[in-house]
């Protein structure tokens, strides 16, 4: 696979690594070789695979299939020699201690480097590795990290990973390093890669600004789908050659059963942002929210259910509902039966005096378990006796019930089979034709093919607004990965 | 400069414990002398221990619902087994810190909620209690009457007692590399064990140091009562965590202060005073001190609102 073969052994390789969590392949077979002085770009779209790999690569996740050799040893592999080796991680979400110093964190992260007067050598190490890479920092490592500002907490996480401390650092990792940090300081990151990787160093950097990977990353692999569909140098990209090269090749298209709203609609909703396009929703539409999971769809979507939940007192009739994504965690109610599950949403119409008319009740979950087809030989069994596509019914069919005009879905139906999400998308076009209006946040590129009009986000904002034959995979790539010079093309 | 959010936080226990040591003064303006001072702050050695020992448990995210009970235990067997036969007084009170370092080690293991597994402790403690000490009795070591009735030259004993264990314990929960760690599993447990500690450990050694302060409240406790009594500091169990709370600490996210934890135990032990000045009807104390407490907790949650404003703009 990899066309320029270096005289040098790999650092770290994995071949034919495979991954499966449940119904979802996460990984298909992939092979990968890191070298030493290589800066390898990682680019995909969500659900690519790239967070499993890097997984992978870090020894928290071991792959069902598959071999990682590192230093040409096929031993063990986890994040104890991850460490060994010299492997360091800098995550999206970060992972400093909050409550502690600067330098306090510098003592956490590098255990076995400190003498018994450690506080001293911990400041000195924090300092001398934030002074590395961000000249001219003005962070105060006795400061508490929680009193700094993001872009400041991003900083030492980034530092600290390249800090001199004990092991050298032959490995570094980096997941969307510069989501927070202005354009200056980020030039300062790219310039001290570079600098790292010229020393022999090795990093793997995953980043949604093309240009910033096109001009720093020396090779880049490109993943979709669980494999690798490109790994070349970096050269040889292009940014619209990168943004090819995630999406399809070449697929049909399916849009039956649009409704077909076209020009100006009187929206029933909008939810103006801080930033970005106001995303509009109008009564019998489908509005789909896209983008790279984690740039502000879910925020969004709670925002406008905030803004039209009920605070103090709940009519008759609630103006929102809301599926959500986490079905375990703020879905279902693990103890109760389907019914009441299914039925928690309308008890305010099932009750007479008070008290729930169980007749009416049972009634009202036997039409819907027929209507959308819930699989189970008795609604008083508990929910968790179901698969988790069909309790994700349920969950649907709770927001329907509701009778709500307006449904927002935050990314239901991930891990969700194919057979029942057929089911759900023909139950959204139902409703959406007899009036009522979804809104759908989805990490698959496809779902948005569904829908009546698309908001891509990047950054917190919407960033782009995809209406009709407009929705396309290369439109919503775009606009998810533009850097500052394709703005305009999205 | 503007004074750190930390200074500020720290600063709220001793300006309450200001206010209410002048509203003594002024009530009662004999307080203040040594021998006033000594009173008013008779029974705040062992709070302020007990306090310390829960700042440990809420410094991993952990709250320990059995304080007053075990500290309750902890003094029945120093007014019995330590008083009668040192070396296996000794042995009890060793044997109850392994047990608490234990408890920790099964709360992580088993992923149980702290809250259950002491609150299910608590009625073991008492029990041991009841059955070491039916009835209330027992006498202090002669030599721990003699340390908690020490009159220091200048400074009533409670006060320099409480300045010491304040010092010590922030050496240990702030300036050691146990403490940083241990403070590290409260604000962010995943990179703690990501980066090679053991968690296991952190959360045994902060349990088992939990169970020392708590078996030295005890101590403390008999050697100023004298006798013990198992119901004597079930209290505690409240005051310990206001006290942790009033001293800038967090339920969750590993912000603790010792030095604070201790201002705030000596605020509230001073509460009860004040009340007593006011010549409140004692049947009023007890809620007059919530009322207290309630009062300055709400002061810091004004001041964390601030704190977050500013940390937006």
């Amino acid at each position: 696979m990899i066309p320029h073969m270096r005289d040098m052994s790999p650092l770290l390789s994995v071949s034919d690594a495979r991954l499966r969590f449940g119904e979802v392949t996460a990984l298909d077979g992939v092979s990968l070789a890191l070298h030493p002085g290589e800066c390898l770009g990682l680019v995909g779209h969500n659900g690519a695979g790239k967070s499993t790999l890097v997984n992978v690569l870090n020894g928290s996740l071991s792959p069902h299939a598959g071999r990682v050799i590192a230093d040409g040893h096929a031993g063990r592999w986890d994040v104890t020699t991850a460490r060994a080796l010299g492997l360091r991680c800098v995550f999206q979400e970060l992972s400093l201690c909050p409550n502690l110093t600067v330098a306090e964190n510098a003592r956490i992260l590098h255990r076995g480097h400190f003498g018994p007067r450690w506080r001293a050598e911990a400041r000195r190490l924090a300092r001398e590795a934030l002074d590395a890479v961000f000249p001219g920092h003005g962070i105060d490592v006795q400061a508490q990290v929680a009193s700094l500002a993001l872009a400041q907490r991003q900083m030492v996480e980034i530092a600290l990973a390249f800090a001199e401390a004990g092991r050298p650092a032959r490995l570094v990792i980096l997941d969307e390093p510069t989501s927070s940090l202005d354009a200056g300081v980020a030039g300062q990151l790219l310039a001290h890669i570079r600098r790292f990787v010229a020393g022999g160093g090795t990093v793997v950097l995953i980043s949604h600004i093309l240009s910033e990977v096109l001009a720093t990353a020396t090779r880049i692999v490109v993943m979709k789908d669980g494999r690798v569909v490109a790994d070349r140098p970096a050269d040889s990209f292009t940014q619209a050659g990168l943004v090819a090269a995630m999406g399809s090749t070449a697929r049909e298209r399916r849009r039956p059963g649009r409704n077909g709203l076209s020009g100006p609609v009187t929206p029933l909703v909008v939810q103006e942002m801080a930033r970005g396009l106001p995303v509009r929703v109008a009564a019998g539409e489908v509005v789909g929210l896209s983008g790279l999971a984690g740039h502000g769809q879910t925020e969004m979507l709670r925002a406008l259910h905030d803004r039209l939940a009920p605070g103090w007192i709940a009519g008759r009739r609630p103006k929102v509902a809301y599926v959500a994504g986490d079905r375990r965690h703020d879905g279902i109610l693990p103890l109760w039966s389907i019914r009441r599950n299914l039925t928690i949403s309308a008890l305010a119409s099932l009750a007479r005096r008070g008290l729930v008319d169980e007749r009416a009740e049972a009634a009202i979950a036997e039409h819907w378990r027929a209507r959308i087809g819930i699989r189970s030989p008795d609604l008083g069994l508990p929910i968790l006796s179901l698969s988790g596509g069909n309790q994700q019914k349920v969950l649907f069919a709770r927001a329907l019930l509701a009778e709500a005009p307006l449904v927002l879905m935050d990314d239901p139906l991930r891990g969700v089979d194919v057979g029942t999400k057929q089911e759900i998308y023909d139950i959204i076009r139902a409703e959406a034709a007899a009036g009522r209006a979804f809104v759908w946040y989805s990490t698959e590129i496809e779902e948005m093919e569904l829908c009546d009009r698309v908001y891509v986000f990047r950054e917190g904002a919407a960033v782009a607004e995809l209406t009709g034959d407009r929705i396309s995979e290369a439109a919503i790539l775009a606009a998810s990965f533009a850097g500052p010079d394709t703005e305009a093309a999205a | 400069m503007r004074p750190s959010s930390d200074l500020i936080r720290l600063a709220l226990p001793f300006v309450a414990l200001g206010a209410l040591l002048g509203g003594v003064f002024w009530l009662q303006p004999r307080a203040m002398s040594y021998t006033g001072l000594n009173l008013l702050f008779n029974l705040a050695v062992p709070i302020a221990l007990a306090t310390l020992a829960q700042m440990f448990i809420i410094a991993v995210n952990d709250l320990d619902l059995s304080m007053g009970a075990f500290v309750g235990f902890a003094a029945c067997v120093t007014a019995t087994f330590l008083n009668e036969t040192p070396w296996l007084g000794g042995l009890i009170l060793l044997a109850s810190v392994a047990v608490y370092a234990a408890l920790g080690v099964v709360i992580h293991l088993r992923r149980l909620p702290a809250i259950v597994v002491t609150l299910g402790m608590s009625f073991v403690w008492l029990g041991l209690a009841v059955m070491i000490l039916p009835a209330p009795g027992g006498a202090a070591p002669g030599w721990l009457r003699t340390l908690m009735t020490v009159r220091p030259p200048g400074i009533p004993m409670a006060l320099a007692a409480s300045l010491l264990i304040a010092l010590a314990a922030h050496l240990v929960v702030a300036r050691s590399a146990l403490g940083v760690v241990i403070r590290g599993v409260g604000g962010n447990e995943r990179s703690v064990a990501r980066a090679g500690w053991s968690v296991l450990h952190a959360r045994a050694a902060a349990y088992a140091l939990a169970g020392l302060f708590g078996v030295l409240s005890g101590m403390a406790l008999v050697g100023l009562t004298t006798s013990a009594d198992a119901n004597i500091a079930l209290r505690y169990t409240l005051l310990s965590i206001a006290g942790v709370i009033l001293g800038g600490g967090e339920f969750v996210g590993g912000r603790v202060s010792a030095v604070g934890a201790v201002a705030g135990a000596l605020t509230l032990a001073l509460a009860g005073s004040f009340l007593s000045f006011l010549r409140l009807s004692p049947d009023w104390q007890i809620g007059a001190q919530g009322a207290i407490l309630i009062l300055v907790l709400a002061l810091r949650l004004g001041l964390d609102a601030i704190e977050q404003r500013r940390a937006r703009a």
